[in-house]
């Protein structure tokens, strides 16, 4: 849909920049006059929070650099100085912390948006691999942030995550072990380590910004996805991105904040662990140790399989079969909303996460009681983790070879407009 | 033959390839000191030997003391302890090696193996899964089926000779290279 500009400078300067760097026109074509399928709902919002959410995490994070002190003497300190004694250091905290899990929850709704109206399909699988990687991205950033507190949770936290790469000891001896004390800067989890954490979690949001940037430059290729799933047919199925979009955006955003407020006024510490309020202690370990909310059902796979590495490369692999998602899919239809088959499944995967999420975050031998006879969670996460696969290995291109879509309607314009918007 | 008709080799040619090498090997020797400062400093190095005197170590008590920023488990165990570590039959043991830092890689996982002295019992006191602290087993507290350790992270669980024997972690608890330098006090590292 990336058409003719329609850009026109108004003015002397304008008309005189736009010869020399053509930025106005840029911003013009693609958030201004940008054809935008006029059928797009509540999910669409998403991208437009996610960017917000990136902006508010680096504007955030560069104040809390101010303050904080990377040393694993001083760093547990620093951040009671910010909570105490900062000017207003309790609020940029707190919606710091918060606004890692308001981010999470934004991109999961994205990506299940996607996953749903088959947002990955052609022509928009780069879209879709590009997104993959800004979500490992976040998780990277997510992880390194939350060490910086250097809490109990924090350096367990870092322990157990480094301690995945030993698992390659079982395939190259002391290959993992080398990784480690690399990634260390140590013989365990240190002051080495808070640091380069530290220097990576400042650097890594910024990648993710340029990540970003390519993810809306190949989105402006084709042009939105819409929950109809068709493609555009004509200017009778769009609206501008500007005035529709923005304000439709601005107006779930405003609702998304004030969650996000509520959070950090009104339960600042809800998404904390409170274990990360002791000091990390490299001789203790706490009873539990769990992972942020976002990276539960990832841990729950990782602790489904009794076996090392297997537990490992079933993790891993979970997020790579993401890639795949492009591919795996094997429908000519890309919503669900006229996929009977797939719909069901759809739903069921996304009970299903939310079932590991359960899962990982109980502790290891944990057990379900029901009606007397007990069931170890162990084998709830191994189902979970079973359907996880299969959801994108067997039924994905299984279902598109199978079901029988429903009918798909001739244009974007007909439904929404009745046909009155049709120009014949 | 395609070669019949290649031209001879020009002094553009040869400067192309000079140069694609120069970047290549350069680019990797280059690369090799931003990937090193990633290890060790040689003040941590420095650091990696211990003395201990254990000689305030009761029967049945494990007393645990930081080497390398690892914690560091010694452990002076029961006859009974001893004579169930030493009724395993090395078929039963999930990791057959020993793991011990002062005998040779292959050296089997029997009880003997593990300890210079029977009663006495050093381990790293790092679950061999993802690094968590194993907490030590006692009578009046047991922790898992074996009578060692149980690691609550990932549900791991060591016998009385540290020796993995259920869960998720694929080898024993390792033993760090040390010695007695007295009935009493042993250095390590």
């Amino acid at each position: 849909m990336a058409g003719q500009s329609t850009y026109v400078p108004a003015t002397g300067f304008t008309r005189w920049l736009d010869k020399r760097l053509p930025i106005l026109r840029l911003a013009h074509d693609t958030m201004t006059t940008f054809p935008t399928p006029r059928n797009l709902n509540v999910w669409y919002t998403f991208g437009g929070i996610l960017t917000f959410c990136l902006g508010v995490q680096i504007v955030t994070g560069i104040v809390l650099a101010m303050h904080y002190v990377p040393n694993a003497d001083l760093a547990f300190d620093s951040v009671d100085t910010i909570m105490r004694d900062v000017n207003y250091g309790w609020l940029i905290r707190t919606v710091h912390a918060t606004g890692a899990s308001m981010f999470f929850l934004a991109v999961y709704l994205h990506m299940f948006r996607g996953l749903y109206y088959g947002s990955y399909k052609a022509p928009r699988e780069v879209i879709w691999i590009l997104g993959v990687l800004i979500y490992l991205l976040m998780m990277g950033t997510a992880f390194f942030g939350y060490v910086l507190p250097w809490g109990q949770m924090s350096f367990w936290g870092a322990t157990v995550i480094t301690s995945l790469f030993s698992a390659l000891d079982q395939i190259i001896p002391h290959l993992g072990t080398a990784i480690t004390t690399w990634l260390w800067g140590g013989f365990a989890v240190g002051d080495a380590t808070l640091n380069r954490f530290f220097s990576l979690h400042y650097l890594l949001p910024f990648v993710i910004a340029g990540v970003v940037g390519l993810h809306i430059w190949a989105l402006h290729v084709p042009g939105n996805n819409n929950p109809l799933g068709i493609d555009v047919k004509g200017p009778q199925d769009t609206l501008s991105f500007h005035p529709y979009y923005t304000a439709k955006d601005a107006f779930y955003l405003s609702l998304f904040v004030i969650l996000f407020a509520g959070f950090v006024f009104f339960a600042p510490d809800f998404f904390g662990n409170p274990d990360n309020s002791i000091q990390a202690n490299p001789l203790v370990t706490p009873p539990d140790i769990v992972p942020e909310w976002y990276l539960l059902p990832f841990y729950a796979m990782l602790r489904s399989v009794p076996q090392k590495l297997i537990g490992v490369l079933v993790l891993v692999g979970a997020l790579v079969t993401l890639f795949f998602v492009p591919w795996l899919d094997t429908s000519k239809v890309r919503s669900c909303r006229f996929r009977p088959l797939m719909k069901q499944f759809f739903w069921l995967f996304a009970a299903d996460c939310l079932m590991l999420g359960y899962v990982g975050s109980q502790s290891a031998d944990a057990a379900l009681n029901l009606g007397g006879t007990q069931l170890p969670l162990v084998w709830l996460a191994r189902l979970g983790t079973a359907y996880f696969y299969a959801f994108f290995w067997l039924l994905m291109p299984l279902i598109g070879l199978i079901e029988k879509p429903k009918p798909l309607p001739d244009s974007i314009a007909k439904p929404v407009l009745g046909g009155k918007g049709e120009r014949k | 033959m395609t070669t019949a008709t290649e031209p001879e080799p020009t002094r553009r040619d040869f400067l192309y390839i000079a140069t694609g090498a120069v970047a290549a090997v350069g680019g990797a020797f280059a690369a090799w000191p931003f990937l090193d400062q990633m290890n060790p400093t040689s003040a941590v190095l420095a650091l990696a030997s211990i003395e201990i005197d254990i000689s305030s170590i009761q029967v049945g008590q494990q007393v645990v003391f930081k080497w390398r920023g690892h914690p560091l488990f010694v452990r002076r165990r029961t006859s009974k302890e001893i004579a169930e570590a030493r009724a395993v039959a090395l078929s039963d043991l999930i990791d057959p090696v020993a793991r011990n830092a002062n005998l040779p890689d292959d050296a089997p996982a029997t009880d003997a193996n593990r300890e210079y002295k029977p009663e006495w019992l050093v381990l790293i006191g790092v679950c061999t899964h993802l690094g968590c602290t194993p907490t030590v087993s006692t009578p009046q507290a047991p922790q898992g089926d074996y009578g060692g350790w149980l690691c609550h992270c990932h549900g791991s669980q060591y016998d009385t000779a540290g020796r993995i024997r259920k869960g998720p972690a694929p080898q024993n608890l390792a033993v760090p290279p040390y010695s007695f330098l007295s009935p009493t006090k042993i250095k390590v590292g």
